[in-house]
């Protein structure tokens, strides 16, 4: 019967065809301008250097609010090869050690205060919704005089967060098409920082979020690469000896 | 080493005397194992469709053994739930492997199962002598159903929370009743701590033992019966002088062996998905269970998993909410009729006419595209596509004992064939 191997296709191709559909990583941003919805993060959670930026990054600017609560300093200086005096010089919190879990000394109370809600835990941020999420709203913040935060993001609208990276990025508006709808962003006011730097260090932020959601990710392939050709030699095995066994029925 | 010698081992080892032959004075080992495999003869036409029973019972221990490891770290309860599944993945020593299997394997389960069921509706399987071994299987399907619910809900993120919502809330349609039972089943006035703790006992000690016992029910009946097989053809009908089966062949060793290379190639599978894409693209975990538990925020669209997705999509194709869970309670247990729906004078499709391997065609990718549409979101155009695929599902079921009948058939050969 024909469809049995069909069958057995779609069952192997299919885990491939879902990675497949992964934006491919370092995506160029094309000469057309792609919509902001299509916007990928292409970040490689095995790029270390990358991850150390994100740590860097995230300690820098997010802490202040958000905690990685799943998260300890110490297994995050082990994963990103950050030695142990580093980490405790630059990118501990002051009164947490290394062993402690990585935790904003914002009280939760006052920061529903200030902002209308607690700022989220990020640590599993990139699972609940993605990494080209993050990348989305880190990069779609804009200009909005009416509102409180001074701001406003296209891939979250009215969020509680103001635009705190607009330092480095500089500040931009919304121009809306014929439709009132959202059309292009135009510059305001330009940062300390360039636009390919920006991108660098958005996609260095979630490339760390998404390492944070799921710490064992890059050890699981390393790992599951070895799993999977040790299981098809011994199928391969499994199948001559099975042969051996069938050859005298008919 | 010949077949006949893998047989005289026990023999050899008993006259021997020693260990071997006090204990089998006291307990019947080499009985059993005779009876049961070495001298148990399955018919030697098994295709493909007849891995799924073993790997079935494969998945069962695995959920087991990783169950009993994630049991050590997991710490039930509203406020720790979450946090001990994070802790298990994240600071357990390969918590994440034995996570990752365990979740995969609630769907491994899924898949090995309905094809599983599938092979006895390609085959007339569930036809007699074998209508017990079906019911017996059918009970399993039931409790596997329960089992993979009351799991879903134990690492308390927000799919698990409005999914025991949605599901319990169904009991709220039984008339008079209704609302009683549902404040039974969850405990408190809402899915709540309660909920959980119950909700755990069951998942771990109550379904499981329920499920060893059907599955012992499952197997000791089948082989009472024997397998049925592609051309549903009874072998025992033709036997050889001394007694055996001439189309059969004894399961150990040589579907033993067989059934170790579909181990293999199932574990190569299952090692793709757990090591590469353990939540399979939102299908197996889904991204709004990453966010713990909150009654105040519903994620959107509530879907259940996709092995249920079947159903509630019948479930929501019709407006009125009682009449949609007796419809989706029909579309389960309508399988358990199937022994007696069937008139057909054959078992296997092999040697059916059109009408039947239409109708049985048209079920299929009823089924397949029942399964899509209750994945999406409940708006147009998928409610009313529910609503035109759910009725050759009914079709197929419920004209059968008409189509079957009238079917035209193909002459059953006397022995069994090789390539049909």
């Amino acid at each position: 019967m024909g469809k049995f191997p069909a069958l057995a296709l779609i069952l192997l191709a299919a885990p491939l065809v879902l990675s497949a559909a992964e934006p491919a990583a370092g995506e160029a941003e094309a000469a057309a301008p792609v919509p902001w919805e299509n916007w990928h993060a292409g970040n490689n959670v095995a790029d270390v250097g990358s991850l150390q930026r994100g740590a860097r990054n995230f300690m820098n600017y997010c802490i202040g609010c958000h905690s990685l609560k799943y998260m300890r300093y110490q297994r995050m200086g082990d994963d990103l090869d950050i030695p142990t005096a580093a980490l405790s010089a630059d990118l501990v919190a002051p009164g947490s050690t290394n062993l402690d879990y990585i935790v904003s000394s914002m009280p939760a109370a006052d920061a529903a205060n200030w902002f209308g809600k607690t700022p989220p835990d990020l640590s599993l941020i990139a699972r609940s919704r993605s990494p080209d999420y993050i990348y989305r709203f880190l990069k779609t913040f804009y200009s909005d005089p009416s509102r409180s935060t001074r701001s406003d993001n296209l891939a979250y609208p009215s969020t509680a967060m103001p635009a705190v990276l607009s330092d480095l990025e500089g500040v931009k508006a919304a121009v809306l098409g014929p439709t009132k709808l959202f059309d292009h962003f135009q510059t305001v006011s330009t940062g300390t920082v360039t636009a390919e730097q920006f991108d660098g260090f958005v996609r260095d932020t979630v490339n760390f979020l998404d390492y944070v959601g799921d710490p064992s990710q890059v050890e699981r392939r390393s790992i599951g690469l070895w799993v999977v050709l040790f299981l098809l030699l011994l199928s391969a095995f499994a199948l001559a000896l099975k042969k051996e066994y069938w050859k005298d029925v008919h | 080493m010949t077949p006949d010698d893998a047989n005289k081992t026990g023999y050899r080892a008993a006259a021997k005397g020693g260990l071997w032959r006090w204990i089998n004075h006291r307990l019947p080992v080499d009985t059993f194992w005779r009876s049961q495999l070495s001298e148990y003869y399955a018919p030697k036409n098994f295709n493909i469709w007849y891995f799924f029973g073993s790997l079935a019972l494969l998945v069962l221990v695995l959920q087991l053994v990783t169950g009993i490891f994630l049991t050590m770290f997991y710490k039930v309860g509203a406020a720790t739930s979450f946090d001990s599944v994070e802790f298990i993945m994240r600071e357990v020593r390969f918590g994440w492997l034995i996570r990752y299997l365990h979740s995969a394997g609630a769907s491994a389960f899924f898949i090995v199962v309905y094809l599983h069921m599938y092979r006895a509706l390609l085959y007339g399987s569930y036809k007699a002598p074998r209508e017990l071994l079906w019911l017996f299987g059918m009970i399993i399907y039931l409790a596997l159903m329960a089992e993979a619910f009351l799991g879903y809900v134990l690492p308390w993120g927000n799919m698990s929370f409005w999914a025991a919502t949605v599901i319990i809330n169904l009991f709220g349609t039984i008339p008079g009743i209704g609302p009683g039972l549902v404040e039974w089943i969850r405990g408190d006035y809402g899915i709540a701590d309660a909920t959980l703790n119950r909700f755990f006992s069951l998942h771990v000690v109550a379904v499981p033992l329920v499920l060893l016992l059907l599955v012992a029910l499952h197997l000791v009946a089948l082989h009472e019966v024997g397998s049925n097989n592609p051309d549903g053809v009874e072998i025992k009908h033709k036997k050889d002088a001394r007694g055996r089966p001439l189309d059969g062949i004894p399961f150990h060793p040589y579907y033993t062996v067989k059934d170790i290379v579909g181990v293999c190639v199932f574990l190569t599978l299952l090692a793709i998905v757990v090591f590469f894409v353990p939540t399979f693209g939102d299908l197996f975990l889904e991204k709004a269970n990453f966010e713990p538990a909150n009654p105040l925020s519903t994620p959107d669209p509530i879907s259940p998993s996709w092995y249920f997705t079947p159903y509630y999509a019948i479930l929501r194709a019709v407006p009125d909410q009682r009449i949609g869970a007796l419809l989706m309670l029909i579309a389960v247990v309508s399988f358990f009729f199937l022994p007696w729906l069937d008139r057909s004078p054959v078992k296997s499709m092999r040697y059916r006419g059109w009408i039947s391997r239409t109708f049985l065609a048209l079920f299929t990718v009823s089924f397949l595209a029942l399964m899509y549409l209750g994945l999406q979101p409940a708006q147009e155009p998928f409610v009313t596509m529910a609503r035109i695929f759910a009725v050759p599902y009914f079709a197929y079921f419920w004209l059968m004992p008409f189509y079957s009948r009238i079917d035209a058939v193909k002459p059953v050969p006397e022995r069994v064939t090789f390539h049909g």
